[in-house]
């Protein structure tokens, strides 16, 4: 017997978990260059 | 005109402008393609609603595949020619290549469970994309490890050439075995796909790249300013 699946449930997980992890990603990884950029020209002040 | 990049300040020149200019169009175009295959994109005959899984899952699997390339090729230009950057591109490839890889496994779970009545079967190409993720993280944590160690990169970079033979594997696996997975339907110059649903999936390729190509820029940038900073520190602490 086949069972009855809502194919909009199975669309919009993966959906969800694409955009989140993509935008989740795209983030952390311009963040994490500004937070190395901003770290290396404070030291470069630096005296 | 590759030499010419080696010189962090002249690539910094270009990566500055290039990055947000990748990350920003990417997104736009990943967000107008992805609108489209959810709001406006029909649904297909055999496969249903589900064929919209198909516009997130298609570019994750290029892109995991393409990740491994770019990592193979950056290691190949570190061992032979000294490339400075080329380690630097290959470790900065590695993340955002084992995340698309991760959601391709992903969604084509979510994809088989309505299409095949199975959220995973140990066929080639599901299994050769398994053994690719696990490259992925081994490649993560032995350039971790040589960064740490203060060992040579040339090790990670031997890695990195050797895990390229299984791309050729993913590609031919729906060829060389009896697979639950359809063979490719978008092969050089042809396609088995109906022009509703081809475009939108190329322009979902074409942003998810850009978006990957900003990504490892931003992560080169990242992983530059670190080696640069602790560079100066130590040039202090020997003055001091």
């Amino acid at each position: 017997m086949r069972e009855a699946l809502n194919q909009w449930d199975f669309v919009l997980a993966a959906y969800a978990i694409g955009i989140i992890g993509t935008l989740a990603l795209a983030g952390w990884s311009w963040l994490a260059m500004r937070r190395a950029e901003a770290r290396r020209d404070r030291i470069r002040k630096q005296r | 005109m590759m030499h010419g990049f080696a010189n962090p300040t002249r690539f910094l020149k270009l990566a500055r402008w290039l990055t947000p200019l990748l990350l920003c169009s990417g997104l736009g175009i990943v967000g107008a393609a992805l609108a489209y295959s959810l709001l406006a994109a029909p649904a297909e005959r055999l496969q249903g609603e589900t064929v919209r899984i198909l516009f997130i899952h298609v570019p994750s699997a290029w892109l995991g595949m393409m990740g491994w390339m770019a990592i193979a090729a950056a290691s190949l230009t570190e061992l032979v020619w000294r490339h400075p950057l080329a380690n630097l591109a290959a470790r900065a490839a590695a993340v955002p290549g084992a995340f698309f890889t991760a959601l391709c496994l992903v969604t084509g779970s979510l994809w088989g469970r309505p299409a095949w009545g199975t959220w995973w079967v140990w066929d080639g190409r599901l299994t050769s994309m398994l053994v690719l993720l696990f490259l992925y993280f081994g490649y993560i944590a032995l350039a971790g490890a040589v960064e740490r160690d203060g060992g040579s990169s040339r090790i990670a970079a031997i890695f990195g050439l050797i895990g390229v033979v299984n791309i050729p594997i993913i590609h031919y696996s729906v060829l060389w075995w009896n697979s639950l997975h359809q063979p490719p339907s978008i092969t050089m110059g042809n396609s088995a796909m109906a022009p509703e649903f081809l475009w939108p999936l190329l322009a979902a390729t074409l942003g998810f790249s850009l978006l990957f190509g900003g990504i490892v820029l931003a992560r080169m940038r990242m992983l530059l300013a670190d080696i640069q900073a602790e560079a100066r520190l130590r040039r202090k602490a020997m003055e001091a």
